[in-house]
């Protein structure tokens, strides 16, 4: 029994960790005034949980004191105490201890009781308080509106008798509430040979009407073996999954397998992954399973080109080779369907959950007004990119907030509405996912960014710059316009790491902003950093692979239009503009090969900034899994990563951020070149 | 440990060494590292490393690099023939495992070494790098050079030069 605990143990520090931030979103919205009966049982059910499960695990000082916020939240929820000001910015900082109790106890620290004890106090003091009397602002919750009646799921721990329990009093207590109509579960009946005469292996469904059946009345009934069994009250008319009245035999939700040695309710047809009611929107999934499916895809693309490849040129004696691909393609495939039933991609509120919060602490320590606005949160996108955007993203918000919004009275000064709203926005564009924060702040000062850009010798002091190169200026290196430096934000580890962080992601950032109206920032993303459509084109003897986004235009040069720059930069031009030339042999050491004196020149662009990448012939486009080099080598510049192609080589990846780079920094190339390249070359 | 010993058919005390043909010499790495052996295959070369990278293969999906080790040691490069192999390695690094595949003349055999046969390399004064010479041992009138792998990762991590 010890193992079976110690396994749930991990599933209930997630679950907690899940509780916390729905009473968190739940504070925060009785905060703004939300305080609706939904709102607050979904805040008190968290903590009930929380408290339950610490009891389970053993873990006393997390139930001793989700007790103390349980039983504030239970008298808000009752209507006897008003949701106040100084309870919520009370129960926040429960919260919080909260989270640090679980991360503990998920780290195997034994409990720490001190951690908590000065806001125990605060709950102690609340709690010790005669509880005014509900405000208007808190409407009856459910259980004043009197369902028909109520479906209760009783299913005790196999050892709950031994604690002297015994369940047939608690039912029997229960009919005097009303009409009871009990069905016993059966399912985890093991078989006669396996029986342990002293466990309890039955679970009850009990449907139960009348008047006095409240759900207090329900919960009192069961207080004493709370934390020895799995309860499940819910209203009657609520149950609509239910295919059957509500008398009928086992309920519909999965009995956990949790202690009970017997074989699974026939009932769970479904598998694992049956929704439990009320959480359906909610999914877990373990990184483990989504770099499965990655692999999956993976192999399912190789197989996919290297029949392609037969395809191509195909003669009989290859026939063999077909039908092995085939096949494998038909493992892959199915291998690949059943993953994706049990994986999705995530809901990009993974990433934002965090901020509702954040803005509230940031905006009230910095005396600021700001209504957080969050759209698109259900976009999804690959769990590892929503990994990596989040410290980016904390960075911008922070940033707006420090100096984006002004304080209340500048704004009002400047006849803007007090409250100032900051917006965080996701869309899927393209191929592509895009993430935006914008505030309707003070906007960037163009003067105050040149002097500062001045200042730090960034620019030259009469240096003509377009509005958008001075724009550009905030992505450089060491660059901040805070005037002092504070705790948030305007160390000067600012903007450039944001970029940098988020090209290696490969995408892309734009900041635009409108001085006394705001600045916008997006940033866009790849779905997935599993799989690029690539362009394949061969180098002296090697192929290698241009992801197919940062490709512009491919040409074939014409030599008339090259040109060379004190000797050792190439420029291209093409049309108006000049661009740099990279030659990829020479910058790989790679032997150009013979017959190829034209090439082709690959128009490449990130970021902003083109250049041209010469290459001795096009092959083809497809898709190609990104595979690293770093797992058993190393990182190597110019290239990044690499990939198998369907004859099983292995392909290079051209790194193109990187290499513009590299020209940037090499040549001079791009001084009378494309308007915004003057940036690189002034830095 | 010793009861696993016994039962690969070593003595208590013995390490199993795979030992292979590099220029006329034997060599020995410690068999417990090797993850297996296959033919020499043409790697794809990367831009910008070390002349004794030979480059990268694909291994059932995962990218491999393959480390020359007659490049390596200096020694006279040879042309590939059909008797060229790759032993793929399991190297342990500072921060994680890695797989290897280091290019030899010829595998020859699967011996058995003690550790009071096992001598320490006779100190060069740092005019030859031993570092990646764990000890010298003689086995069946060869003397033998133990190899340790973990020593030859440098060879694949390091900057290009």
């Amino acid at each position: 029994m010890a193992t079976d605990l110690s396994r749930f143990r991990q599933t209930f520090i997630d679950e907690s960790r899940d509780g916390l931030d729905a009473m968190e979103a739940g504070l925060l919205g009785l905060e703004r005034g939300q305080a609706d009966a939904d709102t607050i049982n979904a805040i008190f059910r968290a903590a009930h949980s929380i408290k339950g499960g610490a009891g389970t695990f053993g873990f006393g000082t997390i139930a001793a004191f989700t007790h103390r916020v349980e039983t504030l939240l239970d008298e808000v929820r009752a209507g006897s105490r008003a949701a106040t000001a100084e309870l919520i910015a009370a129960l926040l900082a429960a919260v919080d201890v909260l989270r640090g109790l679980i991360d503990g106890a998920a780290a195997g620290a034994s409990d720490d009781p001190s951690a908590c004890v000065d806001v125990a106090a605060r709950l102690q003091a609340l709690l010790d308080r005669q509880p005014a009397v509900a405000g208007p602002a808190v409407p009856a919750g459910p259980a004043d509106t009197a369902p028909a009646g109520w479906r209760i799921r009783f299913a005790p721990q196999p050892e709950m008798v031994a604690g002297g329990n015994d369940p047939v009093r608690l039912l029997r207590e229960l009919a005097t509430l009303g009409e009871a109509t009990v069905v016993a579960d059966r399912s985890r009946l093991p078989a006669l040979e396996a029986l342990d005469p002293e466990a309890l292996h039955l679970a009850w469904t009990v449907t139960l009407t009348g008047p006095a059946a409240t759900r207090e009345a329900i919960l009192a009934v069961f207080e004493w073996v709370e934390g020895e069994c799995e309860l499940d009250v819910a209203p009657l008319e609520a149950r609509r999954d239910a295919v059957s009245p509500a008398s009928a035999a086992p309920a519909p939700t999965a009995p956990p397998a949790a202690g009970g040695g017997g074989p699974p309710a026939p009932a769970v047809g479904r598998g694992a992954a049956a929704p439990v009611p009320g959480d359906a929107t909610s999914l877990r999934v373990s990184t483990a399973q989504l770099d499965e499916l990655g692999n999956l895809v993976g192999e399912l693309v190789i197989t996919q080109s290297m029949l392609g490849q037969i395809g191509r040129d195909f003669e009989p004696r290859r026939l063999e080779q077909l039908l092995s691909g085939l096949a494998q393609l038909e493992r892959n495939t199915r291998e690949l369907q059943e993953s994706v039933m049990r994986i999705r991609m995530v809901p990009i509120s993974f990433a934002f959950n965090r901020f509702p919060r954040m803005v509230h602490d940031i905006s009230a320590r910095l005396g600021k007004k700001v209504h957080l606005r969050v759209t698109g949160e259900g976009t999804e996108l690959d769990k590892t990119v929503i990994e990596k955007i989040g410290d980016p993203l904390v960075h911008l918000v922070r940033n707006a907030l420090d100096h984006g919004i002004e304080p209340p009275e500048e704004r009002r000064a400047a006849g803007k509405p007090e409250e100032a709203t900051l917006t965080l926005a996701a869309c899927h564009r393209g191929g592509e996912i895009v993430v935006e924060i914008a505030d309707d702040g003070r906007g960037i000062a163009r003067e105050r960014v040149r002097a500062k850009a001045v200042e730090r010798g960034i620019i030259a002091a009469d240096a003509a710059l377009s509005d958008e190169q001075v724009l550009d200026l905030i992505w450089h290196p060491g660059f901040s316009t805070a005037s002092e430096v504070s705790d948030l934000s305007g160390r000067g580890v600012g903007m450039d790491v944001v970029r940098r962080n988020i090209q290696a992601l490969g995408g892309g950032v734009e900041l635009r902003s409108r001085e006394g109206a705001g600045t916008a920032v997006a940033i866009r993303l790849p779905l997935t950093l599993a799989i690029l459509d690539g362009q394949l084109a061969r180098l002296g003897a090697q192929v290698f692979v241009v992801p197919l986004v940062s490709i512009v235009e491919s040409l074939k040069i014409d030599p008339g239009q090259l040109g060379e720059l004190a000797g050792r930069a190439q420029v291209y031009r093409l049309r108006s503009d000049y661009i740099p030339v990279l030659r990829a042999a020479d910058a790989f050491g790679i032997p150009a090969s013979a017959g190829s004196a034209g090439g082709m020149l690959m128009v490449v662009e990130s970021d902003g900034r083109r250049a041209g990448i010469v290459v001795d012939e096009l092959l083809a486009q497809q898709q190609v899994v990104i595979k690293s080099l770093e797992a058993n080598f190393r990182a190597v510049p110019g290239l990044s990563g690499a990939t198998i192609l369907g004859d099983g080589t292995v392909a290079l990846i051209l790194d193109v951020p990187g290499l513009i780079g590299m020209t940037h920094r090499g040549g001079d190339g791009s001084r009378h070149g494309h308007p915004r390249d003057g940036l690189a070359v002034a830095a | 440990m010793s009861a696993i010993a016994a039962d690969a058919g070593a003595p208590a005390g013995h390490a199993q060494y795979l030992t292979f043909v590099l220029a006329g010499e034997e060599y020995g790495v410690d068999i417990l590292r090797v993850q297996e052996i296959k033919g020499w295959d043409v790697p794809t070369p990367i831009p910008n490393t070390p002349d004794h990278i030979r480059g990268v293969i694909n291994l059932r999906g995962t990218i491999v690099p393959i480390v020359d080790l007659r490049r390596r040691f200096g020694l006279p490069v040879a042309e590939y023939g059909p008797m060229t192999v790759v032993i793929v390695l399991k190297v342990h690094g500072a921060d994680r495992q890695r797989i290897i595949g280091i290019v030899v003349d010829a595998v020859s055999d699967v011996c058995s070494v003690g550790g009071d046969e096992l001598r320490p390399p006779p100190d060069f004064g740092g005019a030859v790098a031993v570092d990646f010479v764990r000890g010298l041992a003689t086995v069946g009138g060869r003397m033998t050079i133990l190899l340790d792998i973990d020593q030859l990762l440098d060879a694949v991590t390091a900057p290009a030069a």
